[in-house]
């Protein structure tokens, strides 16, 4: 069964993806966690998002398009990337959820996926 | 003492006790906590004003007992409840009224949960609600579940021992080794979960390594001869003496061998040692024992500053063939390439089926050491990558990446290097 890993990222979280003080103790932990679930075949896909500056949200109200900056909801974690995996059941999505090598005050949001449409 | 904390004296002194007397007698788990949380909310409102009784136990089981009747005159559908819940009443009402103690039956409460009938998955986490009072919100955390679903796996668990009219009885000696064994089993899962929390910074865990301890004396209690619940208490008490050691005071982990025996706790080592002394005196060994065994001669070293890895091997060799599990696999790997060298522990930890160890960390940490110490580099790299990436425990997990560091010589480039023990 495919689950979601969404994962919710802080302001200096995002900031220590590309920090270069930063960055090597960001990566030094989350590659080995992204390199786990490959190894251990569960990834039917996934991406790392660029921050939500780099958002824009289309909106679309009675045939009007709205485009505004920024990303949709404004809440202080953001997501920051997403995993797609493959495993029997939600505890062991969960499993791996708690594995998210997180900062302080990380988040993982898992939600299985409606089934593939015919 | 103010009513608040009586009252949590109450429930922390006899809220097992009291699930217990009610739900033996109603045979009904969830309508004993419903009425007994019904009597706590009262004693929470009335003690406070009324000042906390006397006989705090007696006060609360006279709360809960109307509760149960107010709930026989509603059942009109389960008539057949009515009968059983006003007798559970009366009875109630007796006991409250006389200077005994009520009767501890915990243990029966503790039995009814390992029955076989009920879910496997649902025994421990009832244990923990039924005897301790934890609620479904802190047990779905620990056992990481999702909390509904953690609520739902109790109520039906609850509604199969009423519907399924289990018996809330100690099981005969024909079925008790079976049931033995699932009681230790769910106590032991409770204390790995305590476990996995060292420094009981995690709230959703805080106190449940005591809470397993405190279900084993009581175990204990009642079967004072029986080798396997010595050896359970043995087991978890010899890993509870070294909690203060395994974090340094920065909180970085510290391997058992690199543990300083100053701060392991020696009054629980004496407790555990004694148990398995006494254990080894009955009859039968079994997988506690051994396990308690193996830990027995690590704790020798805070004695002999070192560790005999020969005799660790030989007793993993006896509990693979015991209880054979993905854990004592790894552990004999471990014990053999101490005493015996990196290769022949390799060899062991090769011969476990793949599947088995495609998530355990473990495992992983271990092969990296060995490939290493072997100067097999590459893949060191490769499996001390994978230990790090099913790392749940942040410290464990700068203990691995440090070690790794230190594996591919790139210390001196790499900031936190310098954090290696």
């Amino acid at each position: 069964m495919n689950y979601t890993l969404l994962f919710y990222l802080s302001p200096n979280e995002f900031s220590a993806r590309s920090d270069p003080s930063k960055r090597q103790a960001f990566w030094g932990s989350f590659v080995p966690y992204a390199k786990a679930l490959r190894d251990a075949g569960v990834v039917v896909g996934g991406a790392g998002l660029q921050p939500p500056d780099a958002a824009t949200t289309v909106r679309l109200s009675n045939g009007q398009r709205q485009v505004q900056d920024g990303p949709y909801a404004d809440t202080k974690e953001q997501l920051g990337g997403f995993f797609i995996i493959d495993v029997p059941d939600l505890d062991t999505a969960l499993d791996w959820a708690a594995r998210y090598p997180a900062g302080a005050g990380g988040v993982v949001e898992v939600r299985p996926n409606l089934p593939p449409m015919e | 003492m103010d009513a608040r904390r009586a009252v949590e004296q109450a429930a922390r002194d006899s809220y097992g006790r009291l699930v217990a007397f009610l739900a033996r007698r109603s045979r009904d788990v969830a309508a004993a906590e419903d009425a007994l949380a019904d009597a706590f909310r009262a004693a929470l409102e009335t003690w406070p004003q009324s000042g906390v009784p006397e006989k705090p136990e007696a006060w609360l089981l006279t709360a809960a007992r109307r509760r149960l009747i107010d709930e026989a005159r509603h059942a009109h559908v389960r008539a057949g409840a009515v009968p059983t819940l006003l007798a559970v009443a009366d009875e109630a009402r007796e006991l409250a009224g006389t200077e005994t103690r009520f009767p501890d039956e915990r243990l029966e409460l503790l039995f009814l949960c390992a029955h076989p009938a009920i879910d496997p998955a649902a025994r421990t986490p009832l244990m923990l609600q039924t005897v301790l009072g934890l609620d479904a919100a802190r047990i779905a955390s620990a056992f990481l579940v999702k909390p509904s679903a953690m609520g739902q796996r109790l109520t039906r668990a609850k509604a199969k021992i009423r519907r399924a009219g289990i018996a809330f009885e100690l099981p005969d000696a024909e079925e008790l080794p079976p049931r033995l064994d699932a009681v230790l089993d769910a106590i032991y899962a409770a204390y790995g979960r305590g476990w996995d929390d060292v420094a009981g910074a995690d709230p959703r865990r805080q106190g449940l390594a005591a809470e397993a301890i405190d279900l084993g004396r009581l175990l204990l209690r009642r079967m004072p001869a029986e080798p396997e619940v010595q050896g359970l208490l043995a087991l978890m008490l010899h890993c509870e003496a070294r909690r203060g050691a395994r974090r340094t005071s920065t909180g970085r982990y510290v391997p058992l061998s690199e543990q300083d025996v100053a701060r392991w706790s020696l009054p629980m080592i004496h407790e555990a040692e004694q148990l398995l002394m006494a254990a080894s005196r009955g009859c039968g060994t079994g997988r506690f024992q051994l396990e308690a065994a193996i830990q027995s001669v690590h704790a020798r070293r805070a004695v002999t500053g070192q560790t005999d890895w020969e005799t660790i091997a030989l007793l993993y060799e006896g509990l693979v063939r015991l209880a054979p599990a993905v854990g004592a696999w790894v552990g004999r790997a471990a014990a053999a390439a101490e005493a015996r060298g990196a290769a022949t522990g390799w060899a062991l930890l090769e011969a476990i089926p793949p599947a088995a160890v495609e998530s355990y960390q473990p495992y992983w940490a271990l092969a990296a050491h060995l490939l290493d110490r072997m100067g097999r580099s590459e893949e060191a790299a490769g499996a001390y990558s994978r230990a790090v990436g099913l790392c749940e425990d942040p410290a464990m997990r700068e203990f691995l990446a440090g070690r790794a560091r230190v594996a591919s010589g790139q210390t001196a480039s790499v900031p936190g290097a310098e954090h290696e023990p």
